[in-house]
């Protein structure tokens, strides 16, 4: 095989009309990934926001992870007998399809936004607290902002995850990206498949993209540490503003994603103290 | 005025089955912080008085007791409503990382409605006033340096003008150096705003720095003593106070006491730029050198001094005491000089004359007859007659 006929495929225009060409194909796709993080979103970040917040149920988080393992193929052909005898449409297929997907893609949510809100500086969320937020704004307006880069960056990855494994949904005799696959798998046609793989590769690429753009925009430089690359670069020049404290004006800010793992409390000695207050009461002198 | 009335805090450790061990954080507190001062919770670690302090703003409910701001008990106020009429410091002062400090100071002005225009100018002020560069507004926490996060955090306290701040440990994360500033000009903000302050710190020196009244806890939140700093140097009511406020006791406590009479002796002085001749002239081993205004500069070894005066021979190893200052600095001008004669300068900086350490301990026995042990300085004198009977109430 060569490239010539991977350029020959795509150059096909046989291969960009109808049902089966390349703009429906990646529609469908699309749909199958926007719907399935749509209900994986509405299910992890309450929960996942919730724990961390409350520091509550955190196993949750933890076998959610564990259920990582499940081989998604085996689950949705599981799914597909339980459920497809009891639909009589097309959604027999689509529910199964989308029920294996969102599963994949709550472990990444779930975590992600858990990790973010768990990082949160405890002073900051002291302070908050100490200065008359109620728990919905303290959540809102310090724990969800300041966990906002670990969050995008699990959404990331579960994007990718789903756009990946969108493709199974073709298994069932469903449309997407997976038809050229399957298609080409059961046609012995080689190179339609591998173009398929490309497309997937490069739908994945783009969406990262348009997160990565997101995340940017939406991340307060404050956290992401633009801000204090720029006060460096500044400061190098010259710095017109005389610092009155003499201890190390260029403070390094961490990076969020190392201070999250670091800054991760242990479940331990928490549960393990149920005291006539809460854990957080405790007197740290 | 903030009022502790047998508060206490217990906290119940679990311990397999049911039940569990009961440990006390505060123990039947009763105290009162008064109105447009300072009052110091000080203690070793255990002693309870960060629980004591997390109590009046209900961030920990008290198992008993009744803490009150101003004859209001806050545990019949709403607690966000409480908190927001409270100015509140902590440790590391919990900046909020994704606001800039313009915004980060306006929070509680922000939540209690107050519209974003007037919100901002006020926090500007503040920052000014907290000794910020303007600047500063539009930077983010990690832009800053420990002790500007920390003064950004006494802003963002004080912008919703609260009668009432609690500090918790607000100095201690930064270094010596920084900390000392910090200090200076709490005091001095508090001399402006007269806030109604309660301050936890682990550092006695501190207490007795920043405190009108120190307040010492023991381990299990048993108050031990409640005085005056200059009291609680001089009269610990036990060992374990008298342990806490630590050595050189006599001495530390010569900060709070200003010379009743001061007897100066002329120094004759030369300026920079004098001959070797001029200096010889004046006939002591060491001759001050003064500037164009009069100020201090340094001394000068007679013998070291080549063709003229100039600023690589001064010895700046002496102190400067001020007329209006305390005894332990007249005394530690005078130890420190080389010449053995401490200078001493009035408020605007010029030298006023000298003084050796003999003729400061004759005003260290002269304040010691004249006014007992309870005299202090400026606002310490106002809390000294009360506490005693406090610190027994428990």
């Amino acid at each position: 095989m060569s490239l010539s006929l991977i350029w020959g495929w795509f150059t096909d225009p046989a291969n960009w009309q109808g049902t089966d060409g390349v703009p429906n194909r990646v529609l469908e796709h699309l749909f199958y990934t926007g719907l399935t993080l749509l209900i994986a979103l509405v299910i992890a970040v309450p929960l996942g926001a919730w724990v961390g917040h409350s520091g509550r149920l955190r196993w949750l988080v933890t076998g959610a992870n564990a259920a990582r393992a499940i081989p998604t193929l085996g689950l949705l052909f599981a799914v597909s007998m339980f459920v497809g005898p009891l639909i009589k449409s097309d959604l027999a297929f689509v529910i199964p399809s989308i029920t294996v997907l969102v599963l994949l893609a709550i472990p990444p949510l779930l975590s992600g936004t858990y990790a973010g809100i768990d990082s949160v500086e405890p002073a900051a969320r002291d302070a908050a607290r100490g200065m008359g937020m109620t728990g919905w704004q303290v959540l809102s307006k310090v724990e969800a902002p300041c966990a906002l880069p670990l969050f995008l960056s699990s959404l990331r990855s579960a994007t990718l995850q789903v756009i990946a494994t969108a493709t199974i949904a073709a298994s069932v005799s469903l449309g997407g990206l997976g038809r050229y696959l399957i298609d080409g798998l059961a046609s012995r046609d080689y190179v339609e498949m591998v173009c398929g793989s490309i497309l997937v590769a490069l739908l994945a690429l783009v969406a990262d993209g348009v997160l990565a753009v997101i995340e940017k925009r939406a991340v307060s430089p404050g956290i992401s540490g633009r801000a204090t690359r720029v006060a460096r670069s500044r400061a190098r020049n010259s710095d017109p503003h005389s610092e009155p404290d003499s201890d190390g004006a260029d403070r390094t800010d961490p990076d969020p994603r190392q201070a999250a793992l670091v800054g991760s409390r242990s479940t331990g000695p928490v549960e393990a103290t149920a005291a006539t207050g809460t854990p957080s009461e405790r007197d740290r002198t | 005025m903030i009022r502790f009335e047998g508060v206490t805090k217990r906290y119940v450790e679990a311990s397999g089955t049911g039940g569990g061990a009961e440990s006390v954080a505060v123990d039947d507190l009763t105290l009162e912080a008064p109105t447009g001062q300072i009052t110091v919770l000080v203690g070793p670690s255990g002693c309870g008085k960060t629980t004591t302090l997390r109590m009046v703003n209900r961030m920990i409910t008290p198992t008993s007791g009744t803490i009150s701001i101003d004859g209001r008990d806050t545990a019949s106020l709403d607690v966000a409503e409480l908190r927001r009429g409270i100015g509140y410091v902590i440790q590391h002062a919990g900046l909020f990382p994704h606001r800039t400090v313009l915004d980060n100071v306006t929070t509680v002005p922000r939540l209690l409605g107050t519209d974003k225009r007037t919100a901002r100018s006020r926090a500007m002020e503040l920052i000014e006033r907290v000794g910020l560069d303007p600047a500063m507004a539009r930077r983010y926490p990690a832009q800053l340096s420990g002790g500007q996060q920390q003064r950004v955090g006494v802003a963002r306290a004080l912008a919703a003008d609260p009668p009432v701040m609690l500090m918790d440990e607000p100095f201690s994360a930064v270094d010596p150096v920084v900390r000392e500033q910090l200090q200076n000009e709490f005091l001095r903000l508090q001399s402006e705003l007269g806030k109604t302050i309660l301050f936890v710190t682990h550092d006695i020196d501190e207490a007795v720095k920043l405190g009108d009244q120190v307040a010492v806890l023991r381990v299990g939140g048993i108050l031990a003593q409640l005085d005056s700093p200059a009291r609680l140097l001089a009269d610990p009511v036990d060992d374990f106070v008298a342990g806490f406020v630590g050595r050189d006791r006599g001495y530390r406590a010569l900060s709070f006491g200003a010379a009743l009479e001061l007897s100066l002796a002329d120094e004759p002085t030369v300026r920079l730029g004098a001959t070797a001749a001029e200096v010889r002239a004046v006939g002591t081993a060491w001759v001050l050198c003064v500037g164009d205004a009069g100020e201090p500069l340094g001394w000068v070894r007679a013998a070291a001094v080549e063709s003229e005066v100039t600023t690589r021979v001064l010895h700046r190893g002496g102190t400067v005491a001020s007329t209006t200052g305390s005894l332990r600095a007249l005394l530690d001008a005078a130890l420190s000089s080389p010449s053995g004669r401490g200078v001493v300068a009035d408020d605007d900086g010029r030298l006023v004359g000298t003084i050796r350490a003999a003729e400061v301990i004759p005003a260290i026995e002269a304040r010691r007859d004249g006014v007992g042990a309870t005299t202090g300085s400026g606002t310490h004198a106002q809390t000294s007659a009360r506490p005693a009977e406090e610190a027994t109430a428990r």
